[in-house]
């Protein structure tokens, strides 16, 4: 899940991490107001939406004056905000963040993320602050230092001091990214973060180190223990089809292509997408059904699946273990029935009762086309969506 | 011979009186698996389906000689039943459940490190040795016993996998699901040690998906040090870029990740690749006969 920059930076600034004194408006008339309770200017105006490179799309801003601040702010609510993480449809913008500007003589990157090939939390740094750290990565991994940090102590002192000397710190701010360091550590295990970066770390000319920018996601499966946290979600954030999806445990994600495909269990669900790839057809979606392919949630599926306008065909692929076919096939009938399937639709079912299951498919009197195997399946869809255009 | 479990297994069943876990403890008992009991705290003593009910894993492996477990303790409880048993001196630890905090694995990973526990998951569907032993949530019937070892991330596509070894006439030593979470267990590069020691083993298919090095790991120890061939399919190919995980994620397995790069480095490695989910058989049988 993630979170707007001004909620991670508030978390941050509960946990001693020092970051930039701000308050998030909703609408333009506070603006001013906020701007001016921070004292002088200048001031960062920063539209909040979940994504990053807001600064190239306008959406930060310098400002002089609290008057200029909401100046800015005018401009940024209700502007669609197109990132390179937002995709082409961009994202609107309805918070903005007021925050007391600083000088900024340095910036530095910092991150810890749970590193699946050491099993371990990793503090991750680079004096390439302000940069694309992918872009860091891959034509300069010698500038990004590493740390793994045991889960028994936590980040250590000496760690933070190594990491904090590599970025060429002099010992006055060593001494502040050493308790910086160990806070962000704390944060990110106190509230089971996925993970959390900060770039840029900034040094000011004041010789202060400050976390500019925040950015955090934490997991999912963690947030029965963080109440207040899952307070933090913002629908407006996440894809309307995911968020409904999700309500009748369905796992879906909108993809471009005009295939969509019902299909149970996450490696098989992608393996479907390949395949439907590999004919020649482009899925359009990815959805997983999980183990139990009632009719209720065949028929939410299907409703998910075809409220894409895109959707020119449907294969469901399912391989019954425990669940038996003929089950299935009596799901997916009555679900269809429902709904009104009205474009191409193929069924591939396999496992136990298979030939029961097909029976009923053939006999349900819908225009349900079944295949034997992923190969046999995918070809008919990809062909019959063809057909379909042609006429 | 197999690996990791056999007809001798004695295996009990950690939150055995919940729904999940008593439905598929009977189903692994119908299976021939030696089911020889269950923990939930508070119900020791009692008795469900049959099965001796126990308050702790120590009591259980005292009474019934267990050495291995299945956990299909809720996520809030997944972490402390794996310490359990590792504590209670069980062998193997195959732990089923779905959203297991990572956090949580992160200090599993830490406290099992020196201990000869084996842990198998989370999040996947368990371990078969087909015609012996099953624990876990796959199917029994598709499955049958003979030469291919067969290891993956995910449950369904073992399944599909295994089908299409079994209708083509080819049996099994023994089909792991290690799991699709970030942290787990035992790795693909772990099975495939393992089926490498089997001499009942005599070829294998591995599953893999996008995401992490897993698979680039264990593809390097065919090419170093296996004898046997293997196959493999990489499931993602289509997959949207870092859906789940924002940027750092990739970066600190040095870019690694999606399905072309690792279908690449499996084929320079020897692993023959199968384009499509429904080739993973003919895969193998490409490099491999009966």
């Amino acid at each position: 899940m993630n979170v707007h920059e001004y909620q991670a930076k508030a978390i941050l600034r509960n946990f001693g991490v020092p970051v930039p004194e701000g308050h998030v408006v909703y609408n333009i008339n506070s603006a001013r107001d906020w701007a001016k309770r921070l004292g002088e200017g200048p001031y960062a105006v920063k539209a909040q939406i979940h994504a990053g490179g807001r600064g190239k799309g306008g959406g930060v801003k310098i400002a002089k004056t609290a008057d200029e601040a909401k100046k800015f702010a005018r401009e940024m609510f209700g502007m669609t905000l197109v990132t390179h993480q937002t995709g082409a449809e961009g994202k609107i913008v309805k918070r903005v963040l007021i925050e007391r500007g600083c000088n900024i003589a340095d910036e530095f990157y910092v991150s810890f993320l749970v590193d699946r090939a050491t099993d371990k939390v990793t503090l991750m740094a680079s004096a390439e602050g302000g940069m694309d750290i992918e872009e860091v990565a891959a034509k300069t991994p010698e500038k990004l230092f590493f740390e793994a940090v045991d889960p028994v102590v936590g980040l250590t002192a000496f760690q933070a001091r190594k990491v904090a000397f590599k970025l060429g710190f002099e010992i006055a701010q060593v001494k502040q990214a050493v308790p910086l360091l160990m806070n962000l550590y704390k944060t990110f295990v106190e509230t089971d973060c996925s993970l959390l970066e900060i770039n840029p770390l900034v040094l000011t000319g004041e010789g202060n180190l400050l976390c500019l920018d925040a950015k955090i996601n934490f997991d999912e499966n963690a947030l029965f223990r963080h109440l207040r946290i899952l307070d933090l979600r913002d629908y407006d954030e996440e894809d309307p089809m995911e968020i409904e999806a999700s309500q009748y445990d369905l796992s879906y994600i909108a993809l471009d292509g005009n295939i969509g495909c019902m299909v149970n269990g996450a490696g098989l669900a992608m393996a479907t997408m390949d395949i439907i790839k590999h004919y020649g057809g482009d899925p359009a979606n990815f959805l997983d059904v999980g183990g139990g392919a009632t009719i209720e949630r065949v028929t939410e599926a299907f409703k998910i699946i075809l409220s894409d306008q895109k959707v020119e065909g449907i294969l469901v692929n399912i391989f019954g273990g425990i669940m038996k076919c003929d089950v299935i096939a009596t799901g997916v009938i009555e679900g269809a029935k429902q709904v009104g399937v009205k474009v191409p639709l193929v069924v591939r079912l396999e496992g136990t009762n298979v030939d029961l299951g097909k029976k009923l498919l053939a006999e349900s009197g819908l225009n349900i086309v079944s295949a034997d195997g992923m190969a046999d399946a995918a070809e008919k869809i990809v062909k019959a969506v063809k057909e379909e255009r042609q006429q | 011979m197999s690996i990791l479990i056999n007809k001798h297994t004695k295996v009990i069943t950690q939150g055995i009186t919940g729904a999940t876990g008593l439905f598929h403890a009977q189903g692994a008992r119908d299976y021939g698996t030696q089911m020889v009991g269950g923990v939930t705290p508070g119900k020791g003593g009692t008795k469900v389906d049959g099965f001796p009910v126990f308050d702790t894993v120590e009591d259980a492996v005292k009474e019934t000689g267990a050495t291995a477990s299945v956990i299909y303790v809720p996520p809030v409880g997944s972490a402390d039943a794996i310490l359990e048993a590792v504590e209670a001196g069980i062998e193997l630890v195959i732990c089923i459940t779905e959203g297991v905090p990572v956090l949580d694995m992160v200090k599993v990973k830490k406290y099992m490190e020196g201990k000869s526990c084996r842990l198998v998951g989370p999040n996947c569907p368990g371990v078969i040795t087909p015609g012996e032993c099953k624990i876990g949530i796959m199917p029994g019937y598709i499955h049958k016993p003979g030469p291919v070892g067969v290891v993956s991330r995910s449950g369904t596509l073992t399944y599909e996998a295994v089908w299409q070894l079994t209708t083509r006439g080819i049996g099994q030593t023994t089909c792991v699901g290690i799991g699709g979470d970030p942290v787990n267990g035992t790795s693909h590069l772990d099975v495939l040690k393992m089926f490498e020691d089997d001499p009942a083993t005599e070829a294998i298919i591995m599953i893999g998906e996008i995401g992490g090095d897993a698979e680039e790991q264990a593809a390097a120890f065919v090419r170093d040090h296996m004898t046997k061939p293997v196959a493999a399919f990489i499931a993602g190919a289509t997959a949207p870029v870092g859906k789940r995980m924002g940027h750092a994620g990739a970066i600190i397995s040095g870019g690694k990740g999606d399905a072309a790069s690792k279908k690449t480095f499996l084929a320079e490695c020897g692993v023959s690749v199968a384009d499509s989910p429904a080739e993973m058989a003919d895969a193998l049988l490409k490099i491999w006969q009966p």
